[in-house]
């Protein structure tokens, strides 16, 4: 067999091209189901820790002890069909519809909203949660899909979102979000938290997706309120 | 020839000092300086590492004799990507906080040029049990440099290993600050050079003369 010929060459590599995506396929489907829910329970985790709750390994007891009740609203602040869950913010919010998860913690009442955003090299996402004024921030959570370990990546860290804690979304009844500032800045015009050092795209990418996500939410928030 | 005769022993622990990827053959150094500004996914990386060189390494070895010399750079590359996305794929459905923090850097083992360099050098031409140890060897010559310049990275740049604080809040109020430019890139280059400097006047047969 001449291993130089055309005839050989092109014949190899289609086989081996066809031998991989098969093994390829076969790996994917067989951990299809593993890794959904490896996904589903990082969800809930994700969920749990803007309420600040560590869920741990049993994400889907407690998602289920602690969240009473999940929807979707729409741009006026009025529930639509569908299930908060399952959406995707990315997808939801490009149609103008907004997950809210409803949670009891100690007996009172938390909103939880979903935020998304870009990062330094990728997307960026996270879970804000209200106090029943709907006004006061009572946790918050933050994920990353590739900003850089050390940098950027330290959002999802506890200490960057416990600074959250306490802030207000409005002031004098108008919508402000919260700013992420460079250590030491101060923002006279609304609440602030202190970015990550070194981390400053991410950090500002963290400022624009609290603003862009949550107007969504400026109804729901002010509905029930007046 | 017993499995661990002298030549396979030399082809084991080689890499590993005296011959080691990053400090001496300089592969790899770029995801070297990416991933080790933290101690854990340098082991994480460093374990992958080792899988893929050393599977790619057997497979290309075994069926070294059937590939057409012209596309052999792109067998090797498909080997090694299916291989990677494997080892992607289950680290996704067992390890799936792990997958998470390393997200993009799994998928570059794919570039990491060990990788290409190992099968272009050694398993094209030797027996798949010879070219298994190679890929072990030069695995775990690479993620000891990437443990190492990770220890000093988190350490000096956080403060903490594996993400536990190791420096006490203590000398933190007698002034002592983080280096914030450990953290930063150019310091892993640093690192590695200050590895290599050290490496080289133990070693004194791979000084170069000028």
């Amino acid at each position: 067999m001449n291993r130089d010929s055309n005839i050989y060459t092109v014949v190899y590599a289609s086989v081996m091209v066809i031998l991989v995506a098969v093994v390829l396929a076969f790996t994917a489907q067989s951990l299809k189901s593993l890794q959904e829910t490896n996904e589903k329970n990082d969800k809930r985790q994700q969920i749990l820790r803007s309420i600040n709750i560590d869920a741990g390994d049993n994400a889907e007891a407690k998602y289920n002890e602690y969240i009473k009740e999940a929807f979707l609203v729409n741009i006026n602040g009025q529930k639509v069909n569908g299930d908060a869950f399952d959406v995707e913010a990315s997808k939801a919010f490009s149609e103008e519809i907004f997950p809210v998860f409803v949670a009891e913690v100690d007996g009172q009442t938390k909103y939880i909203l979903a935020m998304y955003g870009a990062g330094l090299w990728g997307p960026i996402w996270g879970y804000l949660s209200v106090d029943s004024d709907k006004n006061t921030i009572y946790g918050a959570d933050f994920s990353h899909q590739g900003e850089t370990p050390g940098l950027g990546a330290e959002i999802t860290r506890g200490d960057f979102s416990y600074q959250f804690h306490g802030k207000k979304l409005f002031r004098d009844g108008e919508f402000r979000s919260v700013a992420v500032v460079k250590p030491g800045k101060v923002d006279p015009r609304r609440d602030f938290v202190d970015g990550v050092s070194g981390g400053t795209i991410t950090s500002q990418g963290v400022e624009s997706m609290l603003y862009d996500s949550l107007r969504g939410y400026i109804s729901f928030l002010t509905l029930q309120n007046q | 020839m017993g499995l661990l005769s002298n030549k396979n022993k030399e082809v084991l622990v080689g890499p590993l000092s005296i011959n080691n990827p990053i400090v001496v053959q300089m592969l790899g150094i770029c995801s070297a300086l990416a991933v080790t500004s933290k101690l854990e996914p340098s082991v994480v990386m460093g374990i992958s590492v080792i899988a893929v060189v050393a599977f790619a390494n057997v497979i290309v070895s075994l069926i070294r004799n059937t590939i057409p010399n012209r596309i052999r750079i792109i067998v090797q590359l498909v080997v090694v990507a299916a291989l990677v996305t494997i080892v992607s794929e289950v680290l996704r459905a067992f390890a799936y906080d792990v997958s998470k923090q390393l997200s993009v850097f799994i998928g570059l083992i794919i570039t990491n040029c060990i990788l290409m360099g190992r099968l272009e050098a050694f398993a094209l031409g030797n027996g798949p049990w010879e070219s298994f140890l190679d890929g072990i060897g030069n695995g775990v010559g690479y993620a000891l440099i990437l443990v190492i310049v990770g220890f000093c990275r988190e350490l000096f740049g956080s403060g903490t290993l594996l993400g536990y604080q190791v420096i006490p809040d203590a000398v933190y109020e007698m002034g002592y600050v983080n280096n914030g430019l450990m953290i930063l890139p150019p310091m892993a280059l640093i690192i590695i050079a200050v590895v290599i400097w050290i490496h080289r006047s133990k070693n004194q047969e791979l000084q170069e003369e000028n």
